[in-house]
């Protein structure tokens, strides 16, 4: 999986900044790091053309600290939906829909978190330290890429921050919560990565039958709740015969920690 | 019974494309789609259908197939490739793509090697009797969704058909073709991280020429040449991609993301192919060789639009054929007028 973060700022640019891909997409960025507040602004920007539905305009693509907005150049140009994006930067904020809280079930034991003994020994912690460290705070929900449904969770403490494994996994199972970069992702199915696996959720995070299809959005939040390796099967025995319901908690919008 | 195409032989990666699934690429769902969207609007046309039916695909060597249908009609387009129909005592009958062909009940057809491009699109009269997935019925082979049980065609599958017969008309013919442009250069616009690379690496790519590799798919076509040097590093916060996106991963080799591409990614992107230029993106065959020019945005809109004037006229030069006896197989056999038999065991066209 490539990095999230770049290093270094190399431009003197003011943000945020237009940024066009070929004919058929306009990308606001509003920075070049991750970072909660950019993608805050990058999520209001994308309620905003939701909202306003500029003509043309085909899908928006709401990522780290930057929007991609897809229109249909027989429809529209570049210099009218810069016109439509300036303008609905520059009027009051947009209400973002607020965001969502789920209680994800993980089990951080054996053969589930191949990784936990190494990313402890590596950080000088316990093993219980680490799993204490990832269930502590609520992460935020950056976006959702690499594959259909997968969320990018952030931040971690400073203390699990670590760079990514040095040779990637060629395959990792469905469920599988891996750390890096200061990070935390979900596989929803099994993939390729070369993040640091510490568990496993029996919550499926991508149904082709669901609409939507993903479980998470952008802008949700995300707190990690360890269960042992007997509630984690029962749990993903539940999943396999379609009743184990997840329902998340909605947040009100003066709530800690939501983008509105 | 289920009208049905029987598939003898798959091809070679023969899979249901539309116009592709927008709209879901911020929950991580690519848009997948035609590769030469041009070319499926040929083909429904020739048939009958809505531009955006949902059709098949065939990259390189196309599929054998029996009409399990009273009757149904087909058109290739995309290619010069025939068509070979079989017409009595197993002989094999050559028809022209970019023309509509009725088939009767037990009736085989073959696509052989593609002579003059990577991919093509076969289209059917009526459609393809599948469930739609998110307003698509595109195939993403990588996620196994869409199209017929997610993957590429094999054989033994039974494509079920809207329509048990064809419609009773004349045959329809395409006088034109859209402009291909062999030998020139694709054109893109800098962007949207050409300020991650060097001066040197703009001017390379802008004027070496590079090679189409093995690895190629439909995800992207990976491209061997002179690497192209970054800057400060090949890691960016992952971000938007879009179809047409030349990404540079550390190795500094470049990969054009075609339409089955990741929804975001974290390597830099040089330079964005205009939309007026993706059609022929999937046309490409490994070993040739591809070179870029730059033109501005609002040059690409301009392109854009002239292009869709071209395609239009492309489309009006569908008519009925002049002269569609010869498209009956079986009267051909009976009149003894077939210029294009083809032995069954020609061993160059059963090698699928």
């Amino acid at each position: 999986m490539p990095p999230p973060a770049a290093s270094t700022d190399i431009l003197p640019d003011p943000f945020p900044r237009f940024l066009s891909s070929g004919d058929t997409a306009l990308i606001v960025e509003f920075g070049r790091s991750v970072d909660r507040t950019l993608n805050e602004r990058v999520l209001e920007l994308d309620a905003a053309v939701r909202a306003a539905q500029p003509p043309g305009v085909v899908e928006t693509i709401p990522t780290f600290r930057s929007l991609m907005v897809v229109y249909d150049p027989l429809v529209t140009r570049a210099a009218e939906v810069r016109s439509a994006l300036a303008a609905l930067l520059n009027t009051s904020r947009a209400a973002v829909v607020a965001g969502r809280r789920w209680r994800v079930p993980v089990c951080y034991e054996g053969d589930l978190a191949p990784d936990l003994e190494a990313v402890a020994k590596t950080t000088g912690l316990s093993l219980g330290e680490v799993v204490a460290l990832h269930t502590t705070p609520v992460h935020h929900v950056y976006m959702i890429g690499f594959v259909a449904g997968l969320p990018y969770l952030g931040d971690l403490p400073t203390a699990l921050a670590l760079p990514r494994r040095a040779s990637p996994r060629v395959r990792l199972p469905a469920g599988s919560v891996a750390i890096a970069m200061g990070l935390t992702v979900i596989y929803p199915v099994e993939s390729p990565g070369g993040w640091h696996l510490i568990g496993n959720t029996p919550v499926t995070l991508f149904d082709p039958g669901r609409m939507p299809p993903a479980l998470m959005a952008p802008g949700d939040q995300v707190v990690f709740e360890m269960v042992q390796r007997d509630v984690f099967d029962d749990m993903r025995a539940a999943v396999v015969d379609g009743c184990f319901p997840i329902a998340p908690e909605p947040l009100a919008p003066d709530q800690p920690g939501t983008t509105a | 019974m289920t009208p049905q195409l029987l598939v003898d032989q798959p091809g070679l990666h023969t899979t249901v494309q539309d116009f592709g699934r927008t709209g879901h690429q911020a929950f991580g769902v690519p848009v997948a789609g035609a590769l030469d969207p041009e070319a499926l609007r040929g083909a429904n046309r020739l048939v009958g259908n809505p531009d955006g039916t949902a059709a098949l695909e065939i990259l390189h060597a196309g599929p054998a197939i029996t009409v399990a249908a009273d009757s149904v009609r087909i058109a290739l387009a995309g290619t010069e490739t025939t068509i070979d129909v079989a017409g009595q005592n197993d002989a094999w009958v050559s028809v022209p793509a970019w023309q509509s062909i009725r088939l009767s009940h037990g009736q085989r057809v073959r696509i052989g090697r593609l002579v003059d491009t990577a991919c093509a699109v076969l289209a059917i009269e009526g459609g393809l009797d599948l469930p739609a997935w998110l307003g698509s019925r595109s195939t993403y082979v990588r996620a196994g969704m869409g199209g017929f049980r997610g993957r590429a065609l094999v054989a033994g599958d039974r494509l079920p058909l809207f329509r048990s017969s064809s419609t009773d008309r004349q045959e329809l013919r395409a006088a034109r073709r859209p402009d291909i442009a062999p030998g020139t250069p694709v054109r893109v616009v800098l962007g949207p991280q050409d300020d991650y690379f060097t001066a040197a690496a703009i001017d390379t790519l802008l004027s070496a020429a590079y090679k189409v590799s093995a690895q190629s798919d439909r995800m992207g076509l990976r491209l061997e040449g002179p690497p192209l040097a970054h800057l400060d590093g090949a890691d960016i916060a992952s971000d938007g991609i879009v179809t047409g996106a030349i990404q540079v991963p550390g190795a500094g080799l470049p990969i054009l993301l075609l339409n089955d591409h990741q929804t975001s990614g974290g390597y830099p992107k040089i330079a964005t192919v205009i939309s007026a230029d993706l059609p022929r993106l999937g046309r490409h065959r490994v070993g040739e060789m591809l070179r870029f020019a730059a033109v501005s945005v609002a040059e690409a809109e301009d392109l854009r639009r002239a292009r869709d004037v071209a395609l239009t006229e492309v489309l009006d030069s569908i008519t009925p054929a002049a002269n569609a006896g010869w498209l009956d197989p079986a009267a051909l056999h009976s009149e003894n007028l077939i210029s294009g038999v083809v032995d069954y065991s020609r061993p160059d066209d059963t090698d699928l």
